[in-house]
C-alpha cells in the first residue's frame, strides 16, 4: 500500500479521549483541548512551545521537569495536563525579568559556575524557588541545602557550585 | 504520549466517584499520581479510566479528633509533615516524613494514596501499622474501617476491595511521654528504604512497651512481635537488645536483590532495631 492509500485510511481525529481544560501558565490563561494522557511536561512543552522545562527521566527520578504547581515544586512528567485545570503553573519562562535581566537565583547560578550543560538547572530553579518561598524552615547549611537539591540530578557541573550558588542566592534575596 | 490511552473523569462528590468505580472495575482512582502516574509511564498500570478525586468535596485536609489524626484522601504528604497540630500529638509523623522520597514529590502526592499503592519499602505504610492506625473504606455498600494490621496484604496488595475507595487514613496520636524513633538505611536520601524501622516507648504501668514495624524487609510491612515481646518481657539491657536484634533477623524475608543480599538486610535490620529503640526510650518520659 503507498502511502497515500495508507493516510485515506486513517480516521481523521485521533481516538484518544480529550478534555478540555482552563489554566494559567506564567500568569496567562490557556485554554485548551488535551488527550487525557498527556503529561503537563509535553503539554507544556508542545502545546505552548514552553521548551524550558526539560523532561529526563519520565517517572520523576531526575527533577528535570520540576516546575511550580500552584506555588509549590511538583514533577510536571508525574502531573497529566488535565490534573492542572484550574491551576496557576509556573515555568522557568517566568523566573527572569521582562527586561531580559536574570533573577537573582538565576544570577547566583551563573556566577557560581551552577550550570555547565544546563538540562537540569531549570528544575533546580523552580525547586529551589519553591523552598525559597515555602513556609518551612530554611536550612543553608551544607546537609540543608543538599536536601532541598536532592531531587534534583545533575550530571556535569557537579553539586559543589550549586550549593554555593543556592547560597549566594538566599544571602541576595535576605533569606534564611 | 508515554501512557496507555483512559478515559477521565473528574467527579466533584464522593457519591459519583464511588459510582463510577464500582461501575467499572478497570478503573482506578488518582490521587495525587506520585505512585501511579510513574506506573503509567511505564506502562505497569492500563486503566481503563482514571477518577480524579482531588475536586471530590470532603476529601481534603486533616483533624485530630478522638486521639487520631484523621488524613483525608487527597491530603499532600508535605501538608501532614509540615502541619504544627500533628507534629505535636505525634511527632514519629514528621521524622518519618523526611525520608519520604524529596519535597516536590510529596508536594504532590498523598498519604492515603501511599498507603494504598502499598509498596513494601515505603515509609508510611509502616507508621500506619506501629501506631495502630486504621483506613476507612467507602464503597456502595457503605463504610467500613481496616485495620493497619489487615490493610497491607503483600507486595503493592491491601485487602482493598475493588469497589473501595479509601477516603480516610487514622493515624492514633502518640500516648503522652511516649518515646518515638524512625531510622533507614537507603543508598542515597529520598529512596525506597533497604530497611527501615519505627519504634515507639510508652510507659504501661511500671514497665516501658516497645512497639516496632520494618518495611523494606519483606513482602509487606510487619510488625516486630518477637522483639516487642523481648523488650516487654526483659526491660532494657544489653542482654534485652542482643536477644531483640537476634530475633529481628529472623524476620527477613526479602530476596537477595539488585540493593543488597538476604544476609546484609537481616544485620542492618538487626542494627536499625538496637538503634531506634534507643533513641525512642532516650525520648520517652
Amino acid at each position: 500500500m503507498n502511502r497515500a492509500k495508507i493516510r485515506q485510511n486513517l480516521p481523521a481525529k485521533s481516538a484518544d479521549p480529550t478534555t478540555k481544560i482552563e489554566l494559567t501558565v506564567n500568569g496567562e490563561a490557556v485554554t485548551a483541548e488535551v488527550s487525557t494522557r498527556m503529561l503537563l511536561s509535553d503539554f507544556l512543552r508542545h502545546g505552548l512551545g514552553l521548551t524550558g522545562t526539560h523532561v529526563g527521566c519520565e517517572h520523576g527520578v531526575c527533577g528535570a521537569c520540576t516546575v511550580l504547581i500552584d506555588g509549590v515544586a511538583g514533577r510536571s512528567c508525574l502531573t497529566f495536563a488535565v490534573q492542572a485545570a484550574g491551576c496557576q503553573v509556573r515555568t522557568i519562562e517566568s523566573v527572569a525579568n521582562k527586561d531580559g535581566s536574570l533573577h537573582p537565583l538565576q544570577e547566583a547560578f551563573r556566577e557560581c559556575h551552577g550550570l555547565q550543560c544546563g538540562y537540569c538547572t531549570p528544575g533546580m530553579i523552580m525547586n529551589i524557588l519553591s523552598s525559597f518561598n515555602s513556609s518551612a524552615p530554611l536550612d543553608l547549611s551544607d546537609e540543608g541545602i543538599r536536601d532541598i537539591i536532592s531531587g534534583n540530578l545533575c550530571r556535569c557541573t557537579g553539586y559543589a557550585n550549586i550549593i554555593a550558588a543556592v547560597r549566594q542566592a538566599a544571602k541576595a534575596m535576605a533569606l534564611g | 504520549m508515554k501512557p496507555p490511552p483512559f478515559e477521565y473523569c473528574a467527579p466533584r462528590s464522593l457519591k459519583d466517584a464511588v459510582d463510577i468505580l464500582a461501575s467499572d472495575p478497570a478503573a482506578m482512582v488518582l490521587a495525587g499520581g506520585q505512585s501511579l502516574i510513574p506506573a503509567l509511564n511505564m506502562r505497569f498500570a492500563a486503566p481503563s479510566k482514571l477518577i480524579d478525586i482531588q475536586h471530590v468535596a470532603g476529601l481534603k485536609g486533616i483533624s485530630i479528633e478522638g486521639g487520631k489524626i484523621v488524613v483525608r484522601a487527597m491530603t499532600r504528604h508535605r501538608e501532614l509533615e509540615l502541619n504544627d497540630g500533628v507534629f505535636r500529638v505525634n511527632p514519629l509523623i514528621r521524622e518519618t516524613m523526611a525520608h519520604v522520597a524529596h519535597v516536590p514529590i510529596r508536594n504532590r502526592g498523598t498519604v492515603v494514596g501511599s498507603l494504598c499503592h502499598a509498596d513494601a519499602a515505603a515509609e508510611m505504610p509502616s507508621i500506619l501499622l506501629v501506631t495502630g492506625g486504621s483506613v476507612i473504606a467507602e464503597s456502595p455498600r457503605g463504610r467500613r474501617e481496616i485495620p493497619a494490621s489487615d490493610f497491607f496484604q503483600f507486595h503493592m496488595t491491601t485487602s482493598r476491595e475493588p469497589d473501595e475507595i479509601i477516603v480516610e487514613a487514622h493515624f492514633p496520636v502518640l500516648p503522652q511521654g511516649a518515646g518515638w524513633a524512625f531510622k533507614e538505611f537507603t543508598r542515597r536520601h529520598g529512596d525506597y528504604a533497604i530497611a527501615a524501622v519505627a519504634a515507639i516507648v510508652t510507659r504501661d504501668g511500671a514497665r516501658d512497651v516497645v512497639s516496632l514495624s520494618a518495611c523494606g524487609v519483606a513482602s509487606r510491612p510487619i510488625r516486630l512481635e518477637t522483639c516487642e515481646q523481648i523488650f516487654a518481657a526483659e526491660g532494657f539491657t544489653d542482654a534485652s537488645f542482643k536477644a531483640a536484634a537476634a530475633a529481628a533477623r529472623e524476620y527477613v524475608t526479602a530476596p537477595d536483590d539488585i540493593h543488597a543480599t538476604t544476609n546484609y538486610r537481616r544485620d542492618l535490620l538487626a542494627s536499625l532495631v538496637v538503634r531506634t529503640v534507643e533513641k525512642a526510650l532516650a525520648r520517652s518520659r
